[in-house]
């Protein structure tokens, strides 16, 4: 529009238009070109600026998450690729390709495909290795986060929400996995996928049914491999990113816990700012994983699908497995006992293979998604927590834990069976046996000696606290005696032994009224103090400063041992040698005052 | 000419001639002998020769005859021999699994091999000559260069990958037992236990697996066992167990060495 | 972003000590000896400088060590991008403690890791040494919006509810949760009743049952049983002691000899599908050391066939032990007898493997003289009907 124009009536409505005010700093002007032609259609500076100052604890373990993003990151950009070159048909082609040994052999073109794209495509097998790589990467990191997760306590309020969206991710990325290793139509595969069928035909009533609507048919039919494949790269890549979207988004909206240590509190987040450190260090953890999953790709050969062979129902290979993360489902297949399956009424209940096949995977995450609230009830706390759990300061839910763990492992190692018989030269019954037994006394006497190494080092940290450092330097009283002199902690070191809030069981209110009427829920409250019992009753609270001060006129730190606080202390016993290391200069006061 | 001439009276030209002479003789008599009555003679020492070795090596277990012995509870020491053939004696004593090392679920191959093939084959001619059986093969009976990998593929994965394994580096029976890791194995050995099904392996005869299918295993095994691993390193070809190990320990375990490393002050 | 969002993020960084950044809301003192109930946070330790803060050398070495990975970076992607090309396909090299790797494999793939480590690397480096590394402190607030902000909420959404009369109308409100709770079912019905066929009673036949006529009835036809996976059928003498075939229906392949233009044609279609319910294991014992008479009467003088497909998940049970004469499946250890009628003798499966009954006919081939009595493979809820 010229200037000319500008008598036209409509225009003299923009006559109180202000001018954008030119940028003030040069910096400014230097970043508003794009930025700036954004920020005037979005409004996103603000937020943006907000984001890029959010701040993040550092540590290692907070990381194990990181690895999982990045892995799932890796899968979807090398899956892409793959989806170029793969063909999602079951049809029948005879192989014509490079790869010698199969020369003239039937086989699906979904096989055909996964085997041009590891022999006839120039960096086709190295893009394959790294998708399955990252998988199992995603799978295992996965895992790790949340056991990482679970063992601090990080899924306590207000994060029980992103804890059941984890757990929910958890379970998909086995399917997704499942499915993806299901493709190629490999004999490995190809027998999962005809185990897979078995699961399906075992469950109650509707197996049959299922079976054949997700078959489309008797097995192995055509269907299976391009609906696994839209499955595949369709539907669990979305649910996936949503779920993990949401997932992100609550951490940064709830911001992330922290490690107990001088200067965090429950209130704060002490860390860097994402500009510019964490942009820099958690952008570059992305090239790290990638750059290590590439080197496994380079160098570790994944899933050889031209070694297994096209499918054919008929034969199989020795040490049929499936992909680690759906070990533990197989691994409870070949323990559990044969009786399970009976006839009642003409109808077969197949248990033996329902049980494992159908409810292990709901049974085990149920549980998981369930505890954050179980033990919140338990406890009956409301309280927002930020600050991280040590595990062995709730050796309770670490014992669990670990015991739910054991019942994992032991599954997952049976899965192995085959493999530990060969490789140890055992009997492969004998093996399948020391398995079924172990789930009847492992998982607890894990329990047991899991709690007992928490409570133990708790009162080691008590110890420290209450004693100090060993100095080396040995102090020789007025009266002969020889001892070590102890250094107290240094405040810092002292405060994360020591910053955790006591716990105590809930004591058990009368079960009746003033009138002796039961009381509504009574027999909830009943069941309630008993777990908080079972949680809390051995509890090894930190010192408090009153114990630490009466543990400095303890006659040679023998008066008081690291448990809470059932001491005597005795002022007459308070000698000459308290002076060296007590910092408290009312300690004598305070022992005196309690007697 | 004169060169050779020259060389007439050289003291190795005697030792040549000799040399020359029973080649050319043996030669002779190989080709022109009657057959039978080479291995009337020949076997019949053979035989002697190898019943001998039997009962001073193997009559513990299999019994003074061969004919088995039975330990009195159901189970026995040895099988009876009858039958078995010249192949399954040379399978078992060529491999080291006969005579036993030790007393155990399954025989195993050993290293060191007790016995010379001389005497292997008169152990094997003695045990022939109690009853028909395979004979050992000939090497053209077990010639890689002559099958088809692709073909014995098939053959394998239908008859023998579910003991043992897709690669053939073995798989677990029953209680204890298993099936051996097939890599390295030689041709002949294979050929012989498809023959004679030691142990626990069935046997497959002729009529089951033809003996180009044989051959065909043989090279698709040999082809196994000389192709690369084009992806890297092939983690014992145990499938996804070793791969799972793998990405637990390494994987994981390289990704948080650097995780630590992120996270700590630098210096 | 609203305003609540902006304001708080008054990061600080800390001062050296730590004081007056945090809050410290702990141990309050209670008057007991006057000690304070719980020890108090002592706030940030002391700032630890760092060499490349102390000193301008520090500072350039890190600088050169950062750049030095970004470079690595650089021949990483150079080193890929020529061998690309330059490396032909099936060229195969020996590396010690790894074996003989497609050369272009190894290659591309350090080559790419090194790109990647190498950006990877010197960011976190760079962000170690060179970035501030003065912690910065931000200020939690609770989840929970403020009573004014939930009273707002649930005032909109009452207000919502009354303005639309969804609350004064209960046919409304009726109808239209019907409605939504409905409305999904074609979809679902669509989807379910499109995905596959009924099974009807497919999973208790076989190809041994023979073709399923217009009645829905199969009509028995003896079949041979031939050579998995050649499809020549075996006769009776070829099965010797301590032998086992693996064994498919004949009909399943072409067979140029045969007279009938149905074998002579072979299967077209459904190979894969006949072969997971019908394949046979075939073994001869000595007939003494059968215990089952019904297991002999079903076999041929010692000839028995067995349902391949194990009765727990499907697997295919192919492990012969021909002196034990057990049978193992590779999958989940399922042990069957076959000198008692497979019977399961260790691991998960709960049923016998089915027996196929067999007899030779005029020429000596082995033939099945009826389909398997009840279905193969794993169970499912009606196979007992």
């Amino acid at each position: 529009m010229s200037a000319s124009t500008s008598s036209r009536p409509a225009d003299a409505l923009r006559d109180g238009d202000s001018k954008h005010a030119a940028p003030t700093s040069k910096a400014a002007q230097k970043v508003g070109g794009v930025a700036g032609w954004i920020d005037d259609r979005t409004g996103a500076a603000g937020g943006v600026n907000y984001l890029l100052k959010k701040v993040f604890p550092d540590h290692w373990s907070f990381m194990l998450g990181e690895i999982a993003m990045y892995s799932m990151i890796v899968c979807l950009l090398s899956g892409v690729f793959l989806t170029f070159w793969f063909v999602p048909s079951a049809g029948e082609v005879v192989y014509h390709g490079s790869f010698a040994p199969l020369q003239g052999v039937k086989m699906s073109e979904a096989y055909q495909s996964t085997l041009d794209i590891s022999f006839d495509i120039r960096g086709g097998l190295v893009i394959r290795q790294i998708h399955h790589w990252a998988a199992l990467m995603f799978t295992v990191a996965v895992s790790a986060h949340m056991f990482r997760v679970f063992f601090t306590g990080a899924f306590r309020k207000p994060r029980e929400l992103n804890w059941v969206i984890g757990c929910i991710l958890s379970m998909l990325a086995i399917v997704e996995g499942f499915a993806g290793y299901s493709l190629p139509d490999d004999l490995l595969s190809g027998t999962g996928l005809r185990a897979a069928e078995g699961f399906m035909q075992s469950a109650p009533v509707v197996g049959s049914y299922l079976a054949y609507l997700v078959f489309d048919g008797p097995f192995p039919g055509e269907a299976i491999i391009p609906r696994l494949y839209s499955v595949h790269v369709l539907l669990l890549p979305a649910i996936l990113i949503g779920l993990f979207t949401a997932h992100i988004v609550l951490v940064a909206v709830q911001k992330h816990t922290q490690f107990p240590g001088p200067g965090k509190t429950n209130d704060n987040v002490v860390g860097y700012p994402v500009m510019p450190v964490y942009a820099a260090k958690a952008g570059g953890f992305f090239f790290i994983v990638f750059g290590v999953i590439s080197l496994m790709a380079a160098l570790i050969q994944i899933n050889p699908i031209w070694g297994y062979g096209p499918y054919d129902p008929s034969p199989v290979t020795a040490g049929s497995q499936p992909d680690w993360y759906m070990g533990f489902a197989d691994g409870a297949l070949r323990i559990t006992p044969n009786w399970l399956e009976f006839t009642a009424l003409g109808y077969t209940v197949s248990l033996n293979i329902a049980l494992g096949a159908l409810g292990l995977i709901p049974v085990f995450y149920g549980v998981a998604i369930a505890y954050p609230f179980v033990e919140g009830w338990i406890k009956g706390d409301k309280g927002e927590h930020h600050l991280l759990d040590r595990p062995r300061n709730v050796p309770v839910r670490t014992a669990l834990g670990v015991a739910a763990l054991t019942y994992y492992f032991i599954f997952m190692f049976a899965a192995g069976n085959d493999i530990i018989a060969i490789k140890l030269g055992m009997s492969i019954n004998d093996i399948t046996h020391f398995f079924q037994a172990t789930l009847f006394f492992l998982p607890m006497l894990m329990f047991w000696i899991t709690k007992r190494i928490c409570l133990s080092l708790q009162r080691h940290d008590r110890d420290l606290v209450l004693h100090g450092r060993e100095s080396g330097t040995i102090i020789r009283t007025a009266d002969g005696k020889f001892f070590e002199r102890h250094e107290d902690l240094d405040p810092y070191t002292r405060w994360p032994l020591v910053q955790q809030d006591p716990v105590h069981p809930i004591q058990l209110e009368s079960g009746v009224d003033a009138n002796g009427v039961a009381r509504k829920g009574a027999r909830k409250e009943r069941l309630r103090a008993k777990l908080s019992n079972f949680y809390f009753r051995d509890a090894v609270n930190p010192v408090t400063p009153a114990e630490l001060a009466a543990a400095h006129v303890g006659p040679g730190h023998e008066a008081i041992d690291a448990e809470p606080p059932t001491h005597e202390i005795e002022p007459d016993k308070v000698d000459g040698r308290m002076g060296i290391d007590a910092v408290h200069d009312d300690s004598h006061e305070f022992g005196s005052s309690t007697h | 000419m004169t060169a050779l001439a020259a060389k007439r009276r050289h003291p190795a030209a005697f030792a040549f001639l000799l040399l020359l002479a029973l080649l050319v003789t043996g030669t002779a008599y190989a080709a022109f002998a009657p057959r039978p009555a080479q291995a009337a003679t020949l076997g019949a020492d053979q035989v002697v020769e190898g019943k001998k070795l039997f009962q001073a090596n193997c009559s513990t277990c299999h019994g003074l005859n061969a004919e088995g012995k039975s330990l009195g509870d159901g189970t026995e020491a040895g099988p009876a021999l009858a039958g078995v053939g010249a192949s399954a004696v040379d399978f078992q004593m060529g491999t080291g699994r006969m005579p036993l090392a030790a007393p155990g679920i399954q025989a195993q191959r050993q290293q060191k091999i007790l016995f010379t093939p001389e005497q292997i084959s008169q152990v094997a001619a003695y045990i022939a000559s109690l009853a028909p059986g395979p004979a050992v093969p000939t090497s053209s009976d077990y010639d890689p260069a002559t099958g088809n990998a692709a073909k014995g593929g098939a053959l394998f994965r239908v008859n023998c990958a579910m003991c043992h394994n897709f690669a053939g580096s073995g798989g677990a029976l029953t209680r204890g037992k298993y099936a051996p890791s097939l890599m390295g194995v030689a041709p002949k050995d294979v050929y012989e236990a498809m023959v004679t099904g030691p142990q626990s392996m069935p046997v497959f005869n002729d009529t089951n697996i033809d003996p180009q299918g044989k051959r065909d295993i043989i090279a698709f095994l040999q082809t196994v066992h000389d192709s690369p691993t084009p992806g890297g390193m092939k983690l014992g070809a145990l499938g996804p167990v070793s791969e799972g190990l793998f990405a637990w320990i390494f994987g994981l375990g390289i990704l948080i060495g650097c995780a630590m490393w992120l996270g700590q002050k630098s210096a | 972003m609203s305003e609540h969002d902006t304001p708080d993020t008054a990061v600080v960084p800390a001062d050296d000590f730590g004081h007056g950044a945090v809050r410290l809301d702990e141990g309050h003192v209670i008057g007991t000896g006057g000690l304070p109930d719980r020890f108090e946070n002592p706030g940030l330790p002391p700032h630890q400088p760092r060499m490349s803060d102390l000193t301008e050398a520090g500072a350039k070495r890190a600088e050169k060590q950062v750049a030095a990975l970004f470079s690595v970076s650089i021949l990483g992607t150079l080193v890929f991008l020529v061998s690309y090309f330059a490396i032909a396909r099936d060229t195969y090299v020996f590396i010690p403690g790894i074996g003989d790797v497609d050369l272009s494999n190894v290659v591309l793939g350090t080559s790419l890791g090194a790109a990647l480590l190498g950006i990877g690397l010197g960011a976190v480096h760079w962000a170690k040494t060179l970035m501030p590394d003065h912690e910065s402190v931000e200020m939690r607030h609770t989840m929970r919006s403020s009573e004014e902000r939930r009273q707002g909420f649930v005032d909109t959404l009452r207000a919502g509810g009354e303005t639309s009369q969804l609350t004064r109308r209960p046919l409304i409100k009726v109808t239209l949760g019907a409605a939504m709770g409905l409305f999904a079912l074609p979809l679902l019905v669509q989807l379910v009743g499109g995905l596959g066929r009924l099974p009807k009673n497919e999973l208790s036949l076989t190809y041994w049952s023979g073709e399923v006529g217009p009645d829905g009835k199969p009509h028995f036809k003896p079949l041979r049983l031939a050579r998995d996976p050649e499809g020549t059928p075996i006769k009776a003498e070829d099965v010797t002691i301590g032998s086992v075939f693996h064994v498919q229906p004949d009909g399943l392949l072409p067979d140029p000899t045969s007279d009938e233009p149905e074998l002579r044609a072979g299967l077209e279609s459904g190979i894969l599908e006949a072969k997971s319910k019908a394949a046979v294991l075939l073994m001869r014992l000595n007939p003494s050391d059968i215990k089952s008479q019904k297991e002999k009467d079903w076999g041929y003088d010692g000839i028995v066939a067995y349902s391949k497909i194990c009765t727990h998940v499907g697997c295919p049970v192919g492990l012969y032990e021909q002196q034990t004469h057990h049978l193992l499946c590779p999958c989940h250890q399922s042990t069957f007898d076959v000198t008692d009628d497979c019977k399961v003798i260790f691991g998960p499966a709960k049923r016998p493997l089915p027996q196929l009954k067999i007899t030779v006919d005029d020429e000596g081939y082995l033939i099945a003289t009826q389909p398997f009595r009840e279905a193969v493979g794993p169970s499912f809820w009606e196979r007992g009907q």
